[in-house]
């Protein structure tokens, strides 16, 4: 019950782009088509489960450390701590994926090497870290919110992929008319506040 | 005091140490193996990524002259000097034939195209065709208002008797004023064409005839006299560009457009500067 009320929490109610408005970037950068939304879909899942579960890890163990009796509060470098290692383990995603799948490398593109500061993951890590969830319920929050941030924008991507063939006005088109969307979307995702 | 400033320190430090280890034992087991080759050609072209080529950029067009699948040449933005440079280096053919000129495929200047309404708002393309679709009568031809000189970089239209007009020696093909105009009049077309149709209005003949005096009817007497050089499409002719070989001034002559909106662009330049009275039927 209680990973339920996380995972409808994470996706739905709290959507880290439609409702924390966290990771607008990639959400207006890579939603111009379906194939490249889920691709960066694939790898913001993955990020964000990894990064959640070493930054808990870090957090809880690292942060407070005891040493021969002494306690030493180390919490005012979380931020520092947690930059430092998505940056690390994006580049090693990025490192592998050259290699094992040129193709998804492609499609990313430079959208990759910007999740190093998509502030989705950091705000992930950040709000496990505040809440101080232990290390599975981390790894599972991080996890549910990169499944929301990735039905946002494979929601969204497929809407612009339609508005597309619509013929809006020349001042509106591109941008103006995503964003208006996006602003929609949102609104619709307020339908789930008080679910939990 | 001192002592948490030591064990921050220690901290970041051997974590840093610890990542930094990690991430060289990745890029040495998932070391991918690139050519040399598509980054001295990436360095020798201009980095605009503009995609004027039709690649994602320099970088993705310099993998494609390297694959054989571009000549260098299809580069818009490099000077012929650059290009040699790179087919040098590769020691292949350079390519050529992609540079475009634009051309405004309208001959209704003021005294050719019946006069609709007297517009008298805001002197632009877009708003004017915004009004009752501007004050000439053909809805599909140049309105005049100069919307694609303003965006011109280079200076390279005029305007001669309401009427925009490319000077090609001037014009490199960017293309800005392609997208500047509200019409859709302006077409980039292979730098060697030297002969055009001065129409664009899809409208039957009978129906174009009664706003503009030199719009093409559809007559097709052009395809009939070179069909590998013109085609007309619903009431329109078309130059067939991408053809192996393009039409001349004797194909202008042999054709005799009745109307003349088949020109040569050394003709069609002469008629609007010199002689502003021109017309087939007087």
């Amino acid at each position: 019950m209680k990973y339920i009320e996380l995972a409808v929490g994470a996706i739905l109610v709290y959507n880290f782009v439609l409702s924390r408005f966290l990771g607008i970037c990639p959400f207006l950068g890579v939603s111009k088509r379906i194939s490249t939304a889920l691709g960066m879909s694939g790898a913001v899942i993955t990020v964000m489960t990894l990064a959640s579960a070493i930054t808990s890890a870090i957090s809880r163990y690292l942060l407070v450390l005891k040493f021969e009796g002494k306690v030493y509060d180390l919490r005012f470098l979380q931020v520092l701590l947690f930059i430092l290692v998505i940056a690390a383990l994006v580049q090693i995603i990025e490192i592998s994926l050259q290699k094992l799948s040129p193709k998804l490398y492609q499609a990313l593109g430079i959208y990759l090497p910007l999740i190093t500061t998509n502030c989705a993951v950091l705000g992930a890590a950040t709000i496990n870290a505040n809440v101080g969830r232990s290390v599975l319920d981390a790894t599972l929050f991080g996890c549910f919110s990169g499944i929301g941030f990735a039905l946002a924008l494979v929601l969204f991507a497929s809407l612009r992929e339609r508005l597309d063939l619509a013929a809006p006005p020349r001042a509106c088109a591109g941008i103006p008319l995503a964003l208006v969307t996006a602003g929609i979307l949102a609104m619709a995702f307020i339908g789930f506040s008080g679910l939990c | 005091m001192s002592t948490i400033v030591l064990v921050s320190v220690i901290v970041m430090g051997s974590l840093g140490l610890l990542l930094g280890l990690v991430i060289g034992f990745f890029a040495k087991i998932f070391k991918v193996e690139t050519d040399s080759r598509v980054d001295l050609v990436a360095e020798l072209l201009p980095g605009a990524n503009c995609g004027g080529c039709g690649k994602a950029g320099c970088a993705d067009f310099a993998k494609s002259v390297v694959s054989g699948e571009n000549p260098p040449g299809k580069c818009p933005v490099s000077s012929a000097e650059q290009i040699n440079a790179i087919a040098m280096a590769l020691g292949i053919d350079a390519g050529g034939g992609f540079k475009k000129r634009a051309v405004v495929r309208c001959g209704g200047d003021i005294h050719q195209v019946a006069r609709k309404i007297n517009y008298n708002g805001v002197l632009d393309c877009a708003s004017a065709s915004l009004i009752a679709g501007g004050p000439k009568g053909c809805r599909y031809g140049c309105i005049g208002m100069g919307s694609c000189a303003a965006v011109c970089p280079f200076g390279a239209i005029e305007l001669v008797n309401n009427l925009a007009l490319v000077h090609p020696e001037i014009c490199v093909g960017c293309g800005k004023c392609v997208s500047a105009c509200p019409r859709g009049v302006i077409q980039l077309v292979p730098i060697e064409s030297t002969v055009h149709v001065y129409c664009n209005s899809p409208e039957k003949g009978p129906e174009k005839r009664k706003n503009c005096k030199v719009s093409c009817l559809g007559c097709r007497k052009c395809e009939k006299t070179a069909p590998e050089k013109f085609k007309v499409e619903g009431f329109l002719a078309h130059v067939q560009y991408d053809a192996p070989v393009l039409p001349t001034e004797e194909d202008v002559e042999a054709v005799k457009c009745p109307t003349g909106a088949l020109l040569t662009a050394a003709r069609h330049k002469e008629i609007e500067t010199n002689d502003p009275e021109f017309s087939v039927n007087e």
